[in-house]
């Protein structure tokens, strides 16, 4: 078998993997920043002793983790334009673009995992620290930005990480309702050339050096980061 | 000062305070004792609402606890609190422990609040370790600092959760000599505590607990100098103690 990897390195093909893995990169970050600030207020609602606000949070991390990622992705992918129209009242159903229809998927779903993460973390910070906190007048909101959350989520920074790794390749999932990621972009050029060893063998490639950095970056960080107990 | 009425408190089946009443005046410095798990720690939390309690009241400065008015964020800023495991916060440095509650709570300017961090770093004897982590001192050391955290609120009364018990031996004598100095200079002091020479050094009063109840409160003179006087259980404490 010959393999040409010169059909990688035109223009036609690079443009468009590029701008796969753009969407992907774009994607994965922002998924990852709604997670979290989903995900955070829902492992503090979990954790509250009022039951409503627990039930609630219960409710969406046991619904989300009980859903495969590609069915909530085709259901948000043929709603959202209904829900946009009841909302707004249009005359038709309004599509969203790939990207922020993403952000929104994604963010609503990696919620359920990050507050989970987030509760760990939550609770790994000892009660004391908090009794300290509130014994120096600072209130709930204070107490769990300044004293809480820093240092639950230095505790809980692999995990975090580990879990955005598997986001990051988990955005290959688009492909069911037909958004350009990196892998999309590398399958369609693979058919184009027909060629498709080579185009595998380099995505594959590019996915395994970015998601093998990140998890050595995080090794560094987590050292820099410890906190000196 | 503090006016602890008839205060009960549950967990659950369990009552843990059975009406405990008890009042500190101003200036006036008061030691807690008794053996583990007579409700002591508890009791002294339930003075900054860090612990809920289910009948009677406690009213710090004129503010009653349990006046759903009150602000309780505002009255636990006006109460300096050492707790026994220092809980000093292990990811941000000496000063900003000093200054983080100044500036959030009490609103102060970044400046004014680690100026006034340093001052007090320097009266416990700190002043040179302004920059490290909790983590790079020792117990003792550590105590300190969150002695000065709480002062640095300007607090009308400090309560003490037995702040040595969790040190090394040859530490305490700093923490104390802390504390005694605190005491000297008129600061209104409830104090969880096993060491009966800094009771008899600077305490007024003595509260005796065991079970959850108040047994004794008594003058130091009363409770160390005529303990025929004294309950059969407050005796027999003071005879296991006192006896080396």
């Amino acid at each position: 078998m010959n393999f040409d990897y010169s059909v990688l390195f035109t223009h036609e093909a690079m443009s468009m993997l590029a701008k796969g893995l753009w969407f992907t990169l774009q994607l994965t970050v922002l998924a990852l920043i709604g997670g979290m600030v989903i995900g955070t207020p829902l492992a503090m609602m979990r954790l509250s002793s009022n039951r409503w606000l627990s039930a609630f949070a219960k409710l969406y991390v046991d619904f989300f983790r009980g859903l495969p990622l590609v069915q909530v992705l085709l259901v948000f992918y043929l709603m959202m334009p209904l829900v946009l129209q009841w909302v707004t009242g249009a005359q038709y159903p309004k599509p969203l673009g790939a990207l922020l229809a993403g952000v929104i998927t994604y963010a609503i779903f990696e919620a359920a995992y990050y507050s989970e993460i987030m509760r760990a973390g939550i609770q790994s910070v000892s009660r004391g620290q908090q009794n300290a906190s509130y014994a120096l007048g600072m209130s709930y909101g204070q107490t769990m930005a300044q004293v809480v959350l820093p240092q639950a989520l230095r505790n809980m920074l692999p995990v975090l990480l580990t879990q955005t790794i598997i986001l990051f390749q988990d955005i290959t999932l688009v492909y069911a309702v037909g958004w350009k990621d990196f892998l999309g972009a590398g399958s369609t050029l693979a058919g184009i050339n027909n060629r498709p060893t080579e185009f595998y063998v380099f995505v594959a490639l590019v996915y395994f050096l970015i998601c093998f950095a990140l998890s050595t970056y995080v090794k560094r960080l987590q050292k820099r980061i410890a906190i000196i107990r | 000062m503090i006016e602890i009425k008839n205060v009960s408190k549950w967990y659950g089946e369990f009552q843990v305070l059975t009406d405990c009443t008890a009042t500190i005046n101003k200036g006036e410095v008061v030691v807690v004792c008794g053996p583990s798990g007579s409700g002591k720690s508890t009791l002294i939390k339930t003075v900054n609402a860090l612990e809920p309690f289910q009948k009677g009241d406690i009213v710090v400065d004129g503010i009653s606890l349990t006046d759903p008015k009150t602000d309780l964020n505002k009255l636990r800023s006006r109460i300096g609190m050492v707790f026994q495991n220092f809980e000093l916060f292990p990811h941000m440095s000496i000063e900003k422990n000093l200054a983080i509650a100044q500036m959030k709570v009490l609103k102060r300017s970044k400046d004014e609040a680690y100026a006034k961090g340093k001052k007090l770093l320097e009266r416990v004897g700190l002043g040179a370790h302004a920059h490290k982590f909790p983590g790079q001192m020792s117990g003792g050391q550590q105590q300190r600092v969150a002695i000065a955290r709480a002062l640095a609120m300007d607090p009308i009364a400090m309560l003490f959760d037995e702040p040595t018990s969790a040190l090394d031996p040859e530490m305490v004598n700093e923490v104390l000599d802390v504390m005694v100095e605190l005491a000297n200079e008129g600061m209104t002091m409830m104090c969880v505590t096993h060491e009966m020479g800094f009771a008899r050094k600077v305490a007024n009063r003595i509260i005796f607990m065991d079970a959850g109840k108040i047994v004794e409160d008594c003058t130091k003179q009363d409770f160390f100098e005529q303990p025929e006087n004294r309950t059969e259980r407050a005796k027999q404490f003071l005879s296991k103690i006192l006896a080396h």
